[in-house]
């Protein structure tokens, strides 16, 4: 219980950090870099480490890598859909949030899952 | 093109938006922890990429840009979604520095100590974002499309 109370704490907090620098940089391009930052992955590889060991993060970190790709996939729908249809941006980006877990699990699925 | 750093930009931040953004980071994480306690590292490894800031910093961005047009007596809305469109095509940029953070984090764990793989991949992802921003801002890839000109034309 105590691991996941620290992983909501350093979560939160991290994913705050990057939201905050997102909102204060501009061109909106250049800080929107910051909204693809590594930010869960920064708050929870260091516990997973501590409590499973390297060897179990560097699996984790190998389906990330993918999990990036079905994010760069979403990122770029929600561009093209925000730029061209006359959709709000909460609309749009909920409704293609299976996007990315439909490429993501797909990639890890047709890759298939070796450690 | 210039980058700037606007510290002002944080009291435009609400209350709720902080609390928001705060319990739904807590939650990605535990729900990262949770997926590979379940399911494994392969599958759970998926939601360390879970897009957890930018669909809150997109209707933020929007949600701004509205206000702002509507403070100087116009309608804000197609422009608020472009700039929120912009936003989520920099974040699409940044996802290839986010595969690079994983790159280094998968190849270097087994040999390294976390600490020094935690710098090398925050490196990366940053080099390899910048990298990407500036090629897209290059003479090469620039071009301005048609809703981007309409939305930044006068009112």
């Amino acid at each position: 219980m105590t691991e996941y109370i620290i992983r909501f704490l350093i979560g939160g907090a991290v994913v705050s950090i990057f939201a905050v620098l997102a909102e204060m940089l501009r061109p909106k391009s250049f800080a929107g870099l910051f909204s693809a930052a590594p930010s869960i992955a920064l708050a929870t590889i260091g516990i997973t480490i501590a409590r499973h060991g390297a060897a179990y993060a560097a699996v984790e970190s190998r389906s990330m890598i993918l999990a990036a790709m079905g994010f760069l996939v979403y990122a770029s729908a929600c561009s093209w859909v925000l730029m061209r249809k006359k959709v709000r941006a909460l609309t749009a980006t909920a409704a293609l949030l299976p996007v990315w877990f439909g490429v993501s699990a797909g990639l890890l699925w047709i890759l298939g899952a070796r450690p | 093109m210039m980058v700037q750093c606007k510290i002002g930009a944080i009291k435009g931040i609400l209350p709720h938006e902080w609390i928001t953004r705060f319990l739904f980071g807590g939650a990605v994480c535990v729900l990262a922890g949770l997926m590979s306690k379940w399911f494994g590292p392969e599958f759970g490894g998926l939601f360390l990429a879970f897009p957890a800031i930018f669909p809150a910093g997109a209707c933020l961005v929007e949600a701004h840009e509205r206000k702002h047009k509507a403070r100087a007596g116009f309608d804000g809305t197609q422009r608020g979604r472009t700039v929120a469109g912009i936003d989520a095509a920099g974040a699409a940029m940044g996802c290839v520095g986010l595969a690079g953070f994983a790159l280094v984090c998968w190849l270097s764990l087994r040999h390294l100590n976390a600490a020094a793989v935690f710098a090398l991949a925050t490196a990366a992802w940053f080099v390899v974002s910048m990298a990407v921003w500036r090629l897209r801002k290059s003479r090469i890839f620039r071009r301005r499309r048609p809703a981007v000109r309409q939305a930044f034309r006068p009112s």
